[in-house]
C-alpha cells in the first residue's frame, strides 16, 4: 500500500473514532445528574420550576436524546462547540486560546522523554549488569513511582529556595520586554520544569523499552555482521541496531499521548501554566458542559492525530511494514 | 616440492573457553590449522564440534563474555590478531577477512537496502564517496550472478528471496577484496538447488579473485568437490587434517570414517547387496565432562586402553595427512 492510501484509511478511521467519541461523551454527560438549566438557575440565586423549564425549552434540553444528541453533531460538523456559560465566550475560540499552552507542555515533554529515555536505554543496553544501568533502571523507576504533582512540588522546593534558576508558576513573565526572541526565551525559561515533571514519568516506560529492545536487537545475526565487516562500534549501536529497536518505543511513544495529556492536566495544576488542564479542572468545578465536552473532543483528535503520525513515522522507520 | 612459504592465514594452538554454570568448557583446545592463498579449506564436524568457534575466532567475534580466547595465535600475512586493540581489529575485519552466516534470513539488518549494506562495507574500509560505494556494490551484485543489479540494489532484504540473501551477503563479504573469505555453513539453510548454486559461486569466484576459503559445513558432497584441503573437528580438537585426497580417499581417524560411511548415496541401479546407512553410536560429549583420554573414545569401535587414559597429538599418518588417534598412529609406525 503506498504512503497516502494508508494515510487516508488512517483519517477514514480516524473520524469514525471521533464520532463515536463524540456520542459517548456526549452520552455520558446526559446521564450525569443536572443540567445547565440547574446551573443557571442556581446562578440567578434560585428560581421556579416554571423559568427552570423555559430555560431548559431555550436549550432545546427539553428534546428527546437523540435529537439532542443529532443537534449537537450537526453544530461540531460545523466547527461550533457551544457557548461557555461560564465564561461567556463560544467554547472554540476559549480552546484555541489554551490549546497551544498545552500542547506545547505534552509535546516537548514527550520529545524529552522519549530522546533520553531512548538514549538511557541505548546506555543501559551495552553492559546490561553495569553500573549505568542499574543507575538508569533505579533513577527511572523513582521517576515512575512518584506521583506526579508530588514531583512538581519538590522540583519547584528545590528551585525556588535551593536554585532559583527556573521559574515555578506561569507561562510568561509579564515585566518581561523585549521582541519575539526574547519573549520565546522568556516562555522556554518558564517550560523547563512543567516539561520535566511531566517527561519524568514517562521517561521509566521508554528507557526501560528501549533497553529490552536493544537487548534483543543486539544478540541478532544483523548486528554481527555489521561487526564481521568492520562497523566500529558506535555504528553498530546506534546505526544498526538502535534503528532496529525503535520500533516499540515509537508504538508505545503514540500510544502514551493520551495518558501524557492527562498528565499535562495535573502539571498544569501545579506550575499554574495556562493551558487546556487548568481549563478543564475549572470547568469540572464550574459544572461547565459545553467547555468539558469541548476539550474531551480537542484532546480526542490530537490523540487521534498522533497515532496516524505514529504510524506514518513507523513506516519510515522500518520498511517491512509496507508490505504488511 | 614447492618452497615451503608462510601460510596467508595460520592459526596456532588456539585455545577458547567458556563459563558456563557447570564450570568451564573448552570449546576450543589447541586448534590448529594453516590456510594458503589460493586455496580452499574445509572444516566438518558435527554440530558443536567448534566449527563455527574456529570462525568466529578468527574474526575476534567469540562472544565474550562468556568466552575468551585464552591463549594461541592467529596471524593473517604475519599480523597476530589475538590480543589485537579492536580498533585495529576492525580495520581487518571486512577488508583482509570477510566472513558469511549460516542464516542468510537474518543476517541482513532489515532496516537499510542490500545495496547500502554492501556500500558501507566499501566506504569503512576503501575511504571511497558514496557513490563510488555504492557503484561498487552495484558491480558486487553484478558479480554475484544477481539479474537487474541496479533495481536490487535499492532493495531491502525481506523481498530478497533465500538464495539471494545468501548472494547478497557473499557480495558484501568480498566488496572489498579480502584475502581470506570465511563461510560458516553458507547452504545450511537454503533448499538443494539452490544449494548447487551457491557452491559453484563460491568456486567461481575464488578462481576470479584467489581469495582463500575456509568452508565449514557437514556437506562431505560440498567439500570432495571444493575443497582442496580438510580439517575434520571433534569436540573442540582437530581430529584429522590433511588434502582432500588424501582424508576423504583413507581416512584414518575412526570419526572421519564414520563421517564418510554416513552420508547417504544415489545409486540409479541399486546393487544387490545394498550399503546400510551408516550411523555413529552415542553423542558427542558436553564439553565440560571431557576426561583425559581421547574425546571420541566412548563412542569408537577401535578404541584400546589407551585411548580414554591419554590423549593422542596430532601426528603425520601419511603425507600431508595428520590424524590424532593412537590406533591410526601406531598402524603407521608399523
Amino acid at each position: 500500500m503506498g504512503l497516502w492510501s494508508t494515510v487516508a484509511e488512517r483519517v477514514g478511521y480516524g473520524l469514525l473514532l471521533l464520532v463515536a467519541v463524540l456520542i459517548l461523551n456526549f452520552a455520558l454527560i446526559s446521564i450525569a445528574p443536572g443540567d445547565i438549566a440547574d446551573t443557571i438557575a442556581g446562578d440567578m440565586g434560585g428560581a421556579d420550576a416554571s423559568v427552570i423549564e423555559e430555560i431548559r425549552t431555550r436549550y432545546g434540553l427539553d428534546q428527546p436524546f437523540y435529537v439532542q444528541l443529532w443537534r449537537y453533531l450537526s453544530r461540531v460538523v460545523q466547527f461550533d462547540l457551544g457557548y461557555s456559560y461560564f465564561y461567556n465566550t463560544p467554547v472554540t475560540t476559549l480552546i484555541l486560546e489554551k490549546l497551544p499552552a498545552t500542547l506545547l507542555l505534552v509535546f516537548s515533554a514527550q520529545i524529552l522523554a522519549v530522546i533520553t529515555g531512548t538514549l538511557l536505554g541505548v546506555l543501559a543496553a551495552k553492559k546490561p549488569n553495569g553500573a549505568v544501568s542499574l543507575t538508569v533502571t533505579f533513577l527511572s523507576l523513582f521517576g515512575f513511582a512518584a506521583p506526579v504533582f508530588w514531583t512538581g512540588i519538590l522540583l519547584i522546593i528545590l528551585f525556588v529556595s535551593i536554585f532559583p534558576l527556573f521559574p515555578v508558576a506561569g507561562m510568561m513573565d509579564v515585566t518581561v520586554e523585549g521582541g519575539f526572541f526574547v519573549k520565546t526565551l522568556d516562555v522556554l525559561h518558564h517550560l523547563v520544569l512543567p516539561m520535566i515533571t511531566l517527561a519524568s514519568i514517562f521517561l521509566a516506560l521508554y528507557s526501560r523499552l528501549a533497553r529490552a529492545s536493544m537487548l534483543e536487537v543486539l544478540g541478532a545475526d544483523y548486528v554481527r555482521t555489521a561487526r564481521a565487516k568492520g562497523v566500529p562500534e558506535r555504528g553498530v549501536l546506534y546505526k544498526h541496531a538502535l534503528r532496529n529497536a525503535l520500533g516499540p518505543v515509537v508504538t508505545v511513544a503514540g500510544l502514551q499521548f493520551s495518558a501524557v495529556i492527562s498528565g499535562a492536566v495535573v502539571v498544569e495544576a501545579v506550575f499554574s501554566w495556562p493551558g487546556l488542564g487548568t481549563l478543564a479542572l475549572q470547568s469540572i468545578l464550574a459544572r461547565d458542559t459545553p467547555t468539558i465536552m469541548g476539550i474531551l473532543f480537542f484532546s480526542s483528535v490530537v490523540v487521534i492525530i498522533f497515532n496516524i503520525l505514529t504510524d506514518i513515522t513507523l513506516r519510515f522507520i522500518d520498511p517491512r511494514i509496507k508490505s504488511g | 616440492m614447492a618452497v615451503a612459504t608462510d601460510p596467508l592465514l595460520s592459526v596456532k594452538d588456539i585455545v577458547v573457553d567458556f563459563k558456563t554454570r557447570y564450570g568451564i568448557a573448552r570449546v576450543l583446545d589447541h586448534v590448529t590449522l594453516d590456510v594458503n592463498s589460493g586455496e580452499i579449506l574445509g572444516i566438518v564436524g558435527e554440530s558443536g564440534c567448534g566449527k563455527s568457534m574456529t570462525a568466529l575466532s578468527i574474526m575476534g567475534l567469540v562472544p565474550d563474555p562468556p568466552g575468551k580466547v585464552t591463549s594461541g595465535s592467529i596471524k593473517i600475512g604475519g599480523m597476530e590478531l589475538v590480543g589485537m586493540q579492536l580498533d585495529s581489529l576492525r580495520q581487518i575485519r571486512g577488508k583482509d577477512i570477510g566472513m558469511i552466516f549460516q542464516e542468510p534470513m537474518t543476517s541482513l539488518n532489515p532496516v537499510f537496502t542490500v545495496g547500502e549494506q554492501i556500500a558501507e562495507s566499501v566506504r569503512l574500509h576503501e575511504n571511497a564517496s558514496p557513490k563510488a560505494a555504492m557503484d561498487r556494490a552495484v558491480e558486487m551484485l553484478k558479480a554475484v550472478d544477481i539479474p537487474e543489479a541496479e533495481r536490487r540494489a535499492r532493495a531491502y532484504p525481506h523481498q530478497l528471496s533465500g538464495g539471494m540473501r545468501q548472494r547478497v551477503m557473499i557480495a558484501m563479504a568480498l566488496a572489498c577484496r579480502p584475502k581470506v573469505l570465511i563461510a560458516d555453513e553458507p547452504t545450511t539453510a537454503l533448499d538443494a538447488t539452490v544449494q548447487a548454486q551457491i557452491f559453484d559461486l563460491l568456486q567461481d569466484l575464488q578462481e576470479e579473485t584467489g581469495t582463500a576459503i575456509i568452508l565449514i559445513t557437514h556437506d562431505m558432497g560440498a567439500i570432495a568437490e571444493l575443497a582442496d584441503a580438510v580439517a575434520v573437528m571433534y569436540a573442540g580438537r582437530v581430529v584429522e587434517k590433511g588434502t582432500v585426497d588424501a582424508v576423504l580417499s583413507a581416512p584414518q581417524h575412526p570419526y572421519t570414517k564414520g563421517l564418510i560411511t554416513c552420508v547417504p548415496h544415489l545409486e540409479p541401479d541399486p546393487p544387490v547387496e545394498r550399503h546400510e546407512l551408516m550411523e555413529i553410536p552415542g553423542v558427542v560429549p558436553a564439553l565440560t565432562e571431557l576426561g583425559k583420554g581421547c574425546a571420541f573414545a566412548p563412542r569408537c569401535g577401535e578404541a584400546t586402553e589407551k585411548c580414554s587414559v591419554e590423549e593422542p597429538q596430532l601426528l603425520a599418518t601419511g603425507d600431508k595427512h595428520l590424524t590424532a588417534c593412537w590406533v591410526a598412529q601406531q598402524e603407521r609406525a608399523q
